[in-house]
């Protein structure tokens, strides 16, 4: 009898676009941005170090060991003569080329591997995921040394190392996000239609995981970045004389009395780019309005 | 309920089973020809078909791990590769109850500690307490294992020399005299767990004083203190038995690193030599152990949430 | 001591908004209550009643603020008390029965220990005398086996025992004002009846005055004496419930009335246009002016206050500049359509000696096998049916009848352990993946929850060209064009294609939800509950929307719901299930007529009806049914006309009751015939 037009209320004319209300809603917060600044700011730097170091990182001064910060070496040199402040702008280069690197294929395999067990479900899922928690019951940095031993520290090994330390976590948690969505009618409508699992995972179920990989990267980034600095640490990860943090941190720890720069720039070097990323994946986090705090650094 | 452990327990076992194929099959059959890996490539053939036959390497895989695991159950995992006078048994053992004296003590101080500051930062959310702990546990959480020992280091050992900067004494010294040496390690232990911990129950707070079963307290009439105490603690701190759980795990690898910095006598850094070795069945060895003390932990938490949670408790019930 | 109770004085609650601005959730709210009184709070989603019910005891959720006004309880403002005060009040002198029980029991006490708790702050008992009240109280709701209950956690708790728990926690104060916010929802009609009775008779016993919150005015009408109806925040009407639903003074409270669906009127009731305005986006003037057919212009610049009408009972207000042309315009409800009744149309479906179990595959079975539990009984068992071509059958029943599994099994999403299925030529026991093409477009499914039912990170227009993707091949340009054009017949603009599901309202979601079933072009709709979650006067427009299509393209519908009202302004036939297995089948009149099944007719007694003040004759017994997978009828055990212990042992034989009506029961059908009608005063002609 009557029509029944609905018309539009008023509070929804324009459609803003997703990203733009995640915009939005991220920098909200002023944490966030000092996150994102200072991780823009250190990709930068790791981009550009080439060009600006003042000083070659491995020329050898014999005649100024341990010299504290001045104006030709800001940040003073190692007990080996090197200029400090060059070797910390290279020295995040390949730790964060692995961890990126890393990461990426991390979430990248985990992603869709999860989202397509949270599908499947049944006698695969189950198979599928004691293979999983036996990966994630060997703690992180061990199975890292197990596999160093076996192949050897070259930056292919590591980045292999990483990944298969760090996927099965990814998987556990895209696998749970994806279940949120598995019983929702959509995905029931899309196996009404008949639509094969492939599809159902690509187009259904990986558009809402999104959001929840992008945490995982970079909290994974933040963990694998501590990781690959120990690593290097304890010797097994970039070699001399390639700068690293982690090895500068090593190298010149005996003397941290004598000469604290030459440990402690690199010390901040690490501390803030991993705050970086733990501001950003808590930003990420509230902003799509994930909570983040149910990990560990495994 | 039965029903339900002994599920858990054979669970449990078979992903022990899993990860020591995952440990055998890393170390040994991975790397290809362990013989040039141990010798290096110059080696003469003789002397590698020489530690091959020493080493057992000619028999088919499969062997050698039924014969491996057996071992392991007898505790017995071989002589090391790098100190061939000595079992591999021999040299975990002291190191062992050094290293669970660490970290023992490192959990029996931390997790009361991040329970506490957890708590306080959930009830305070957003304001001082809560921005004051979450501060400094971001920053703890962001700083490696190895820099926060170092930092500990220069400010007590060196600037203040209250305690040893690294373990001067034996592996098989009495545990009293070892104490001392134990200090910062711990501390640097603790830190770390603490701003993982802590974040993790901040969270589960915030869930529970959220929760409609809180507001309904509230709205009976029940003083503030009791909501908290009687309706929201309980709750928030049965998930954070799973958390505790994974930082355990952590807390494995990461007693590696802090025994390294410290040069303290435990497995951690026997790990840390051997990898440098190339001692495979020392790396074999204590790769099975820190896999079992997590899978162990893990089972122990997951009994210990279902006799904590009534939901799970009573499921077999209709 | 004054009479008055309770007096809300221009109650205004809001929280903070983007920009500086203020969001109301409540403007302006007065009611008064006197002691011992009962007033009903109705409203659809987004009115503020839930705050307001809140605002009664003092509280506010966290972000709201109290923005003008006073809640006064004997003269006292309780906003302007402190937490002690406050302490003292809740619980002990006005008590809150919440909306979800199973949400607001704490997981890790026990039942009766939360009951303890309340008697320890408000009676001053301890320890075992605290229990042992507890205990008392739990005897007073009616629940069987009290002492056994207060030890259970609320998980072990059906929903009905954890509701009737929530009243005893609210009763044990004393208290002499009883909140419920929507107690019975997500409820069994028959369980929903049965608390309703409970409150009559706590209201007798304790004198307590009640305040019920709801949005079912069935049920409203039952329980309240007045009524104050809610609209954007605003309270639009009040006064003495007869009244209001005799001659209703304002447009919302007409249109409410008109759109809520009724047993005995088989027609369907007349939708609302638009939606309510989003709370921060109020109009200037009367908040219902766009939605109002009496609006003019002086309703969109100057906002109505609440004034008092002239009514047979006072006090009765409304908030409309032209409450007096609505008193005079006249209130008839729609008339009845007649039924078609297509008893020679051809099968479409042909559903013969169905049975489905649950829990056949996987590791669970594997486990129970192993460890020799008893196998779960059967979801649907001996089901025959056919629906007919072109027409509307109903499949009814209350949860865990087996509604939506047949629905489910139909579509291809659930195997089926026995029986036939058919569509056509087609096999339908074969799982959707290994239909062929044709099949899958044939039968469609429209889900209950419009929220989830949509892929929150696909757009409208996305969501709709899949189907026209998989099932006709079109190249992106012509799905385009579909796609308007099926939005278009949904009554929606073609711009909703961008649109997000998060961006629409729950009727425009549900819409999109229909329109992605029709864009197949199918032959058989499945409708599971797809108007059970929106609101009275959204249902009423998707319920048009339905029939409409259905003239149009001629489609067959498997109609699934639990509301007997709605089905019966839809139905053409009724099929009613319970325990997994049919209880009876008919054309609509037949079934909502005599003669009954028991369990048909303990249904539709326990609806409430819009009739104030009525209630339903005989009820089915508390006591449980034998369920699902027992030896005999399922209903036995809570059959009120059960004639011994065949009704347990045999399963019932089927009884024809001519002309296709068919009845499963042990009793002979003249017996049955003998019943009175149930679906009253006006009868739908045959």
């Amino acid at each position: 009898m009557t029509t029944t037009t609905a018309a539009p209320s008023a509070a929804v004319t324009a459609a803003p676009s997703a990203l733009r209300s995640f915009w939005r809603a991220y920098r909200h917060a002023p944490a966030n941005l000092v996150g994102l600044a200072l991780l823009v700011g250190h990709l930068a730097l790791a981009l550009v170090a080439p060009l600006i170091v003042p000083h070659s990182p491995t020329a050898l001064n014999a005649d100024q060991l341990l010299q504290p910060p001045s104006v030709a070496h800001p940040f003073g040199t190692d007990r080996f003569g090197r200029d400090v402040f060059s070797r910390v702008l290279l020295g995040g280069r390949v730790a964060l080329a692995i961890t990126l690197v890393s990461a990426a294929l991390s979430v990248l395999i985990g992603g869709l591997f999860g989202a397509a067990m949270a599908y499947l479900g049944g006698v695969v899922d189950e198979l599928a995921m004691r293979f999983v928690d036996a990966l994630l019951a060997i703690p992180g940095l061990l199975l890292l040394l197990v596999i160093v031993t076996a192949l050897g520290s070259g930056y292919t090994v590591i980045v292999l190392a990483m990944v298969l330390s760090y996927t099965p976590g990814v998987i556990r948690v895209a696998r749970a996000a994806a279940l949120e969505y598995v019983p929702r009618d959509f995905v029931t409508a899309a196996r009404a239609r008949g639509e094969h699992a492939f599809d159902v995972t690509i187009r259904e179920l990986w558009p809402n995981v999104l959001d929840v990989l992008l945490v995982e990267f970079a909290m994974r980034a933040s963990w694998m970045l501590l990781a690959v600095s120990g690593l290097s640490f304890l010797g097994f990860g970039v070699n001399p004389p390639t700068p690293d943090w982690g090895l500068m941190i090593s190298e010149n720890r005996a003397l941290l009395a004598l000469a604290p720069w030459s440990t402690v720039a690199p010390m901040i070097a690490i501390a803030s780019l991993v705050v970086a990323l733990n501001l950003v994946a808590d930003g990420v986090a509230k902003a799509a309005g994930l909570d983040r705090s149910r990990g560990g650094p495994v | 309920m039965l029903t339900l452990i002994v599920q858990r327990v054979l669970l449990s076992l078979v992903t022990l089973l899993i990860v020591s194929v995952v440990i055998f099959w890393a170390t040994e059959v991975l790397p290809g020809d362990v013989a040039t890996a141990i010798l290096g490539r110059e080696a003469s053939p003789r002397s590698l078909e020489r530690l091959r036959e020493e080493l057992g390497l000619d028999r088919p895989a499969f062997e050698r791990y039924v014969d491996w695991l057996a071992g392991a159950l007898r505790w017995d995992f071989g002589t090391s590769l790098a100190r061939q006078d000595q079992a591999v048994s021999e040299l975990m053992g002291v190191r062992m109850r050094n290293t669970f004296a660490l970290a023992g003590l490192a959990a029996l101080i931390g997790l009361p500690l991040a329970l506490a500051l957890g708590v306080v930062a959930g009830l305070t959310r957003d304001r001082l307490p809560d921005l004051l702990v979450s501060t400094l546990a971001l920053i703890g959480q962001s700083l490696p294992e190895f820099v926060v020992g170092s930092l500990l280091i220069l400010i007590f050992a060196v600037q203040l020399a209250i305690f040893p900067a690294v373990t001067l004494v034996n592996a098989d010294a009495p545990l009293a005299e070892i104490v001392p040496s134990m200090v910062l390690p711990v501390a640097t232990l603790v830190i770390v767990m603490v701003a993982y911990i802590q974040r993790m129950v901040r969270s589960s707070m915030i869930d529970a004083l959220a929760s409609e079963y809180v507001q309904m307290a509230t709205l009976k009439g029940v003083p503030r203190r009791r909501v908290v105490l009687r309706h929201a603690l309980p709750n928030a701190l049965l998930p954070t038995i799973n958390a505790v759980a994974l930082t355990v795990a952590w807390l494995i690898g990461g007693v590696a690193v802090v025994e390294t910095v410290f040069n303290y006598p435990g497995i951690g850094r026997l790990l840390v030599t051997a990898v440098g070795d190339r001692d495979l069945p020392l790396v074999q060895a204590l790769g099975l152990l820190g896999a079992t003390i997590y899978i162990t932990i893990n089972l122990a938490a997951d009994l210990l949430t279902l006799a904590l949670n009534p939901r799970l408790r009573t499921m077999a019930r209709p | 001591m004054s009479d008055l109770l309770l007096s809300v004085d221009k109650l205004s609650v809001g929280y903070p908004g983007p920009g500086g601005s203020v969001v109301h959730v409540l403007s302006d709210v007065s009611l008064t209550l006197e002691r011992g009184a009962s007033l009903g709070i109705v409203g659809e989603s987004g009115c503020g009643k839930s705050t307001l019910a809140l605002a009664l005891l003092g509280f506010l959720r966290p972000g709201g603020r109290l923005l003008d006004g006073a809640v006064r309880l004997d003269g006292t403002d309780l906003f302007a008390l402190g937490p002690a005060e406050l302490q003292a009040v809740r619980g002990r002198r006005v008590a809150l029965v919440p909306q979800s029980a199973s949400q607001a029991l704490t997981p890790s006490l026990r039942v009766g220990q939360q009951i303890a708790e309340s008697l320890e702050l408000h009676q001053g008992l301890a320890g075992n005398d605290a229990e042992a009240a507890a205990v008392d109280l739990l005897a007073q709701v009616r629940l069987p086996k009290p002492a056994e209950i207060a030890r259970r956690y609320p998980h072990q708790l059906s929903g009905g025992q954890q509701q009737r728990v929530a009243i005893a926690m609210a009763l044990a104060g004393g208290p002499e004002l009883l909140v419920l916010d929507e107690p019975t929802t997500g409820l069994d009609v028959t369980t929903q009846s049965h608390i309703l009775d409970l409150l009559d008779e706590i209201r007798e016993r304790t004198r307590a005055a009640l305040i019920y919150v709801s949005h079912d005015l069935g049920v409203i009408a039952q329980v309240s004496e007045r009524l104050a109806v809610m609209y954007a925040g605003e309270v639009v009407e009040h006064g003495p419930t007869t009244e209001l639903f005799a001659r209703p003074r304002h447009p919302y409270t007409r249109g409410l009335l008109a759109s809520a669906p009724r047993l005995s009127h088989a027609a369907l009731p007349v939708a609302l246009p638009g939606r309510p305005p989003a709370p921060d986006a109020r109009p200037a003037g009367c908040a219902f002016a766009p939605r109002c057919a009496f609006a003019d212009e002086r309703c969109t610049a100057e906002a109505p206050a609440l004034v008092a009408v002239d009514s047979p009972t006072l006090p009765h207000d409304a908030r409309c500049h032209h409450w007096l042309r609505v008193a005079e315009a006249s209130f008839a409800l729609p008339v009845s359509l007649g039924v078609r009744v297509r008893r020679e149309a051809p099968a479409l479906v042909d559903v013969q000696g169905l049975e489905v179990r649950y829990g056949q595959l996987g590791l669970e079975s594997l486990w129970r096998r192993a460890s020799g539990a008893p196998a779960p009984p059967p979801a649907v068992q001996g089901v025959h049916l056919t629906i007919r071509r072109g027409e509307t059958l109903a499949l009814v029943g209350e949860s865990g009848s087996g509604k939506s599994t047949i629905a489910r099994a139909i579509a291809g999403l659930q195997p089926v352990t026995a029986g036939e299925l058919r569509l056509g030529e087609h096999d339908l026991r074969r799982p959707s993946g290994r239909r062929p093409v044709e099949l899958r477009r044939t039968v469609q499914l429209i889900f209950q929850n419009p929220d989830a039912s949509l892929n929150p990170r696909q757009t409208v227009g996305q969501i709709l060209e899949r189907p026209l993707q998989i099932f006709f091949g079109l190249p992106r340009l012509e799905r385009r064009r579909r796609v308007a054009e099926l939005l278009d017949q949904m009554r929606l603009g073609a711009h909703y294609a961008e649109r997000f599901p998060g961006q629409l309202s729950g009727g425009e979601k549900q819409r999109v939800a229909i329109a992605r079933a029709f864009a197949a072009e199918p032959e058989l709709v499945l409708c599971d509950e797809v108007v059970s979650a929106l609101d009275v006067s959204v249902q009423a427009a998707v319920l048009e929307l339905l029939a409409r299509l259905k003239a149009e393209r001629g489609v067959t519908y498997l109609f699934i719901s639990h509301d007997l009202a709605v089905v019966r302004a839809i139905a053409d036939r009724v099929a009613v299930l319970f325990g997994g297995r049919l209880c009876e089948v008919g054309t609509a009149p037949q079934v909502y007529g005599p003669p009954y099944h028991p369990y048909t007719k303990s249904l539709l007694a326990a609806v409430p009806d819009l009739t104030p003040n009525s209630r339903p004759a005989t009820r089915a017994a508390e006591t449980p049914a034998a369920g699902a997978g027992a030896k005999g009828c399922p209903f036995a055990g809570r059959c009120p006309r059960q004639i011994g212990s065949i009704c347990a042992e045999q399963p019932p034989p089927w009884r024809d009751a001519g002309d296709g009506h068919g009845i499963a029961c042990h009793i002979p059908l003249e017996e049955l015939r003998d019943a009175a009608s149930v679906a009253l005063p006006v009868a739908a002609s045959a």
